[in-house]
């Protein structure tokens, strides 16, 4: 039935206008890539590749990008010789340079970079998260990036795509943080391998652009390759709001593309879920878990460090207090996320109620500072990764839930499902 | 024709288990980096591991980050390829691009400390120990002209862009 009358997927749409060529699930293209990227825990090997690749030249310098946004501000002195070398490496060759204290780089190229149709290759595997606005982005490593800096395109195998159709409303205490894990726990951490996974549906058009990030974040959780939403009228309005309307452009996938298979999640019928240690599709519901003490909960990351995660754990917090054997650790997603958490109060209600605020940056997500977990520790985190080890301890324990399940968990010092808080 | 010992490791062996985040404060120090190679799956790995041996695993080796630096310090430890049910897209791209062959194969019957013989161009792994042979799947022809340079780099060293 392959034919070129036959209606395309948003991959293939936008592999498609990046090729020139009529690109189809399972063809090897070269694709002009808009967008590129490298972070500091990623970004000195891939600038080695590239000084070794012979490429002299960044192909577009305004779309290259560095983010010092991993380890910021530095903790070791190794790590501060990387950032230097980042920082020459910009001013040398042109690239644009996000500093510490900017935010986590995902989170940015959301805000400012990222178009719908754009094609994005960043040195990080949650790159995805810009497919949240219409945008192919994907994580790659540094030899792929480095070429990609260089010849201002790369090569992609188009996915095949899953669609994945969301219906109903969401719950009270239930979002799209839930709907991802329950997705990934029902389809595993390899059940969209290669593969893009296409969100549609009435759910799908009500979410707010931070639900779809959240979403988009964590496609490749399950192994995904892309997770695209279509750029619509809520994208629209975000790219006004950021100061970029003249970005937005419409997408969205023909009536009759072919899809491997379809899923459909009504989340009406969701409840808060948590993945446990130590990989993410192992998920149960919060109040199964009740009872499993928590040492540590950390609000933010790519996933969940925007304004309206701030929102729903200050509402849930506000006048309450951490449970003493619990610390509760923020960190904003971005310099724009952590001023607009002050001007609405979130961030005062939150220390009063005993949180410790980071930097806007990675956090202690991947394990290097600013919360490594002791021997034997939980944290409860709002990330996307819990990995035996993945923050800074083999050890240790990491949950992977919502904010309002954080919120809810720092309160009581035990798995608690956010329901029962508000 | 390659040939060494198998490390035999499970299911879903991830990024932060080849190279974890806590060590990132030694990603310019390649040489001490790779000390840590596969640290929080077997700790004995690396002082075990001799030049030619095989990593054998299960299903989805390498899901997590696309640190390049995981399939690095596999190679750095001698490592002739990753025999695999199956592998995480980033990293089978990453490994590709090293020069570090990922054989995707029924790993089943193979034994942890097994004698194999790969031959990359026939396709097939000879189990020395038990006397099984299998075959595996075709690598992509892209990926293969990327392999048969040495790697992604070297690649683009030879021919400047990409002549897929």
């Amino acid at each position: 039935m392959k034919g070129k009358s036959m209606g395309k997927t948003l991959a293939e749409k936008i592999l498609s206008a990046g090729t020139g060529n009529d690109a189809r699930a399972g063809d090897m293209v070269i694709a002009r890539v808009d967008l590129v990227f490298i972070q500091d825990t990623t970004g000195p090997l891939t600038i080695k590749q590239f000084q070794a690749s012979g490429l002299k030249r960044l192909a577009n310098p305004q779309r290259t990008v560095v983010f010092i946004d991993h380890a910021a501000p530095s903790p070791t002195s190794t790590l501060s010789n990387d950032h230097l070398f980042l920082r020459q490496f910009a001013q040398e060759t042109g690239a644009i340079l996000s500093e510490l204290g900017s935010g986590v780089c995902h989170q940015l190229v959301a805000e400012s970079l990222a178009r719908p149709g754009d094609i994005v290759v960043g040195s990080d595997s949650h790159t995805v998260t810009a497919g949240g606005l219409g945008a192919f982005a994907t994580g790659m490593g540094s030899s792929d990036v480095a070429v990609a800096m260089g010849l201002g395109k790369t090569w992609f195998r188009v996915p095949e795509s899953i669609r994945v159709v969301v219906s109903g409303d969401f719950p009270k205490g239930v979002g799209a943080k839930d709907l991802i894990l329950h997705l990934i726990g029902r389809i595993g951490v390899d059940g969209a391998t290669y593969k893009a996974l296409e969100f549609s549906g009435a759910a799908v058009a009500a979410m707010s652009m931070s639900q779809r990030f959240t979403i988009a974040n964590m496609v490749v959780e399950a192994g995904a390759k892309v997770g695209l939403f279509p750029a619509d009228e809520t994208t629209r309005k975000y790219l006004v709001a950021q100061g970029r309307g003249d970005d937005y452009e419409p997408l969205s996938p023909d009536g009759d593309a072919v899809y491997e298979q379809t899923i459909e999640i009504n989340v009406a019928e969701l409840e808060p879920t948590v993945a446990r240690p130590h990989r993410m599709d192992n998920t149960a519901l919060a109040r199964e878990l009740k009872g499993t003490k928590i040492q540590q909960v950390f609000i933010g990351t790519c996933t969940n460090g925007r304004l309206e995660d701030l929102a729903v754990a200050a509402g849930i917090l506000k006048g309450k207090k951490c449970h003493p054997a619990t610390r509760l650790i923020i960190a904003p997603a971005s310099r724009q996320v952590l001023l607009e958490a002050i001007k609405a109060g979130y961030l005062q209600t939150l220390v009063e109620a005993g949180a410790t605020i980071l930097p806007a940056g990675c956090g202690p997500c991947l394990g290097l500072h600013q919360g490594v977990l002791g021997d034997g520790e939980a944290c409860l985190s709002t990330a996307n990764r819990n990995f035996k080890g993945r923050m800074g301890n083999p050890e240790a324990f990491v949950y992977l839930a919502s904010p309002a399940t954080a919120a809810a968990t720092a309160i009581s010092g035990e798995i608690t499902d956010p329901r029962e808080v508000l | 024709m390659l040939r060494g010992r198998a490390f035999k490791f499970g299911d879903s062996i991830s990024t932060d288990h080849i190279i974890p985040g806590r060590y990132a404060h030694l990603r310019s120090n390649l040489p001490e980096l790779a000390k840590h190679v596969l640290e929080d799956a077997d700790p004995s790995f690396v002082s075990k591991v001799k030049k030619g041996d095989f990593i054998v695993a299960g299903s989805n080796f390498g899901l997590g980050s696309s640190r390049e630096h995981a399939p690095l310090v596999i190679k750095m430890a001698g490592v002739s390829a990753i025999l695999a049910r199956s592998v995480a897209r980033i990293f089978f791209r990453n490994a590709i691009n090293l020069g570090l062959p990922v054989l995707i194969c029924d790993t089943d019957h193979i034994d942890d400390g097994d004698e194999l013989e790969v031959d990359l161009a026939e396709g097939t792994v000879k189990d020395l120990t038990n006397g099984r042979e299998l075959t595996f799947g075709r690598i992509p022809e892209v990926m293969l002209r990327i392999l048969d340079e040495g790697g992604l780099i070297s690649y683009i060293q030879k021919h400047g862009d990409f002549k897929l």
